[in-house]
């Protein structure tokens, strides 16, 4: 290939990168700032709340619960090969709480809350009812967007809280029945290891997964373009945009949080 | 009422609407007639806002629709729109009360209720629907519980995209009667783009054909089979034949 057209290419590219960048800064503004302006809709966001948080109690749940006795095994048999057998309740509960309980609830949230918020939005728009609220005098951004990305904010933390537990408790019950550790002393090693940085970093994950969980479903359906096939790609992108931003945003606080 | 002067808008190299001029009179019924894709809908969502023009000025009243309070330059508008545009997840005395129950308009939510059910039994339909769901409506039922919510809080100025599109004849009949019924009764200014030209007929005081992105000619419906104009003559006659270049 000619050095130049792929130097083009290159160029479009990095310029496509900067322009989707602000312009999806720009809609997180917005979004923000109409949480804080008047007119509110409390009907909107007490639906929100529902179908964001409580809703999506069941899948965090069983999620957390096969993945905290999942890696109360894998630490069994792992530890097993240096005597270390006895680090499982310590482990699962680190493990739990600084990493897989945000991202897997993280993960959980963007497949089932951002694809539904995002083909709604998407259909709304396809079949004109966005411009039909602009023509009622409320402002879609207002109505759709800020009650949903509220609602995120404050029900994915207490998911995640609901995930750790739920996780370790999975763990628990592992390590109890099959692997014959006491209970009492696998409870109290859980709660003395565990640090209130370790439960705070796990809930400020939880926060910032959902504003990112419900932006993207919020954006993609407000981008979307017409038609089912319109609909389709706007929810595959925006749940492949936000399990990305969750990924590469639960790095960059891990790094924050627990860098030494 | 409304004016358009030189409104123009391009959709990347699509330019849709070239200098567009159309003058709807206060109280008056203007019907715009034209092709699919010639710029109908449009020019309707540009005089909303809803669409913002590249260059000409939109009036209302003699003033600029792109400036002042948004808020109430749109409680001034109601609109019907072509799949009825109802909001899925609330019943239909929801939507038709829409407005009426935030915002500015906002009123106790039984006196919503009651405005609502009044409403839908303007455009002919039962009380009983008021709890249902828009999707257990049929295609007919949907346009009327829109045009219930296009008139709900009395405006001054009513907007119909396409209101007869996907409806058999008899219920676009019963559609057109409605319409001009209410348009009459409320003393309102009202736009509605189509084309079916019985629509035009029943609903029209005026007519204004759109092609090219330009208005070709205006009048009253009762010169519209005489206009001369050969524009107008293909369309209304459905004729294959003429200066409007048809698809085959």
């Amino acid at each position: 290939m000619n050095p130049l057209t792929l130097l083009q290419r290159l160029g479009h590219a990095v310029l496509g990168l900067f322009a989707v960048t602000g312009r999806l800064s720009l809609f997180t503004a917005r979004a923000v700032s109409h949480i804080f302006r008047p007119p509110y809709y409390p009907r909107e966001f007490g639906h929100a709340l529902m179908s964001i948080g409580w809703l999506s109690l069941p899948v965090v749940g069983l999620t957390a619960i096969f993945t905290g006795g999942a890696l109360a095994l894998q630490i069994y048999s792992g530890g097993a090969r240096f005597n270390a057998e006895a680090v499982v309740p310590q482990i699962v509960a680190i493990g739990m709480v600084r990493e897989l309980g945000p991202v897997l609830v993280g993960l959980m949230i963007a497949a089932r809350v951002t694809s539904s918020i995002a083909a709604e939005i998407a259909t709304m728009k396809v079949t004109e009812q966005i411009d039909a609220l602009v023509t009622l005098s409320t402002n879609p951004m207002k109505y759709l967007v800020a009650p949903r990305v509220l609602a995120a904010f404050i029900t994915v933390p207490l998911l995640v809280a609901v995930g750790d537990v739920i996780g370790i408790g999975g763990g628990y019950v592992v390590a109890v029945k099959n692997l014959g550790f006491n209970p009492a002393a696998y409870l109290q090693n859980t709660v003395d290891f565990l640090e209130l940085r370790d439960v705070v970093s796990s809930l400020v994950k939880g926060a910032a997964f959902g504003v990112i969980a419900a932006i993207m479903g919020c954006y993609f359906g407000m981008q979307s373009g017409r038609g089912a096939q319109g609909v389709g790609s706007a929810t595959k992108g925006s749940v492949e945009a936000a399990a990305i931003l969750i990924l590469a945003a639960n790095f960059v606080l891990t790094g924050v949080f627990f860098s030494i | 009422m409304i004016r358009m002067e030189q409104v123009r808008k391009a959709f990347g190299d699509n330019e849709v609407l070239r200098g567009m001029d159309l003058d709807i009179p206060k109280g008056t019924s203007m019907v715009i007639i034209g092709g699919s894709g010639t710029g109908k809908s449009v020019a309707l969502k540009c005089i909303l806002g809803l669409i913002q023009p590249d260059s000409g000025k939109i009036l209302v009243d003699g003033q600029d629709a792109a400036s002042g309070d948004r808020d109430a330059f749109l409680a001034r508008f109601g609109m019907l729109f072509q799949g009825g545009a109802l909001f899925d997840s609330l019943p239909v005395w929801q939507n038709v009360a829409f407005r009426l129950l935030r915002g500015s308009l906002k009123r106790p939510q039984a006196e919503a209720r009651e405005i609502a059910i009044d409403k839908l039994r303007r455009v002919g339909l039962k009380s009983k629907v008021a709890d249902l769901f828009p999707a257990e409506l049929s295609g007919g039922m949907q346009k009327r519980v829109g045009l219930a919510r296009a008139i709900a809080a009395e405006p001054e100025i009513i907007f119909f995209d396409e209101p007869t599109t996907g409806l058999d004849p008899i219920m676009s009949g019963v559609i057109n009667d409605l319409i001009r019924e209410i348009v009459v009764e409320m003393g309102a200014t009202a736009m509605t783009i189509t084309h079916d030209m019985t629509s035009v007929r029943a609903i029209a005081d005026n007519v204004a054909m759109l092609h090219d992105g330009v208005i070709k000619w205006t009048g009253p419906v009762a010169q519209m089979d005489n206009s001369g104009d050969p524009y107008l003559d293909q369309f209304i006659h459905g004729r294959a034949e003429g200066p409007i270049e048809a698809v085959r």
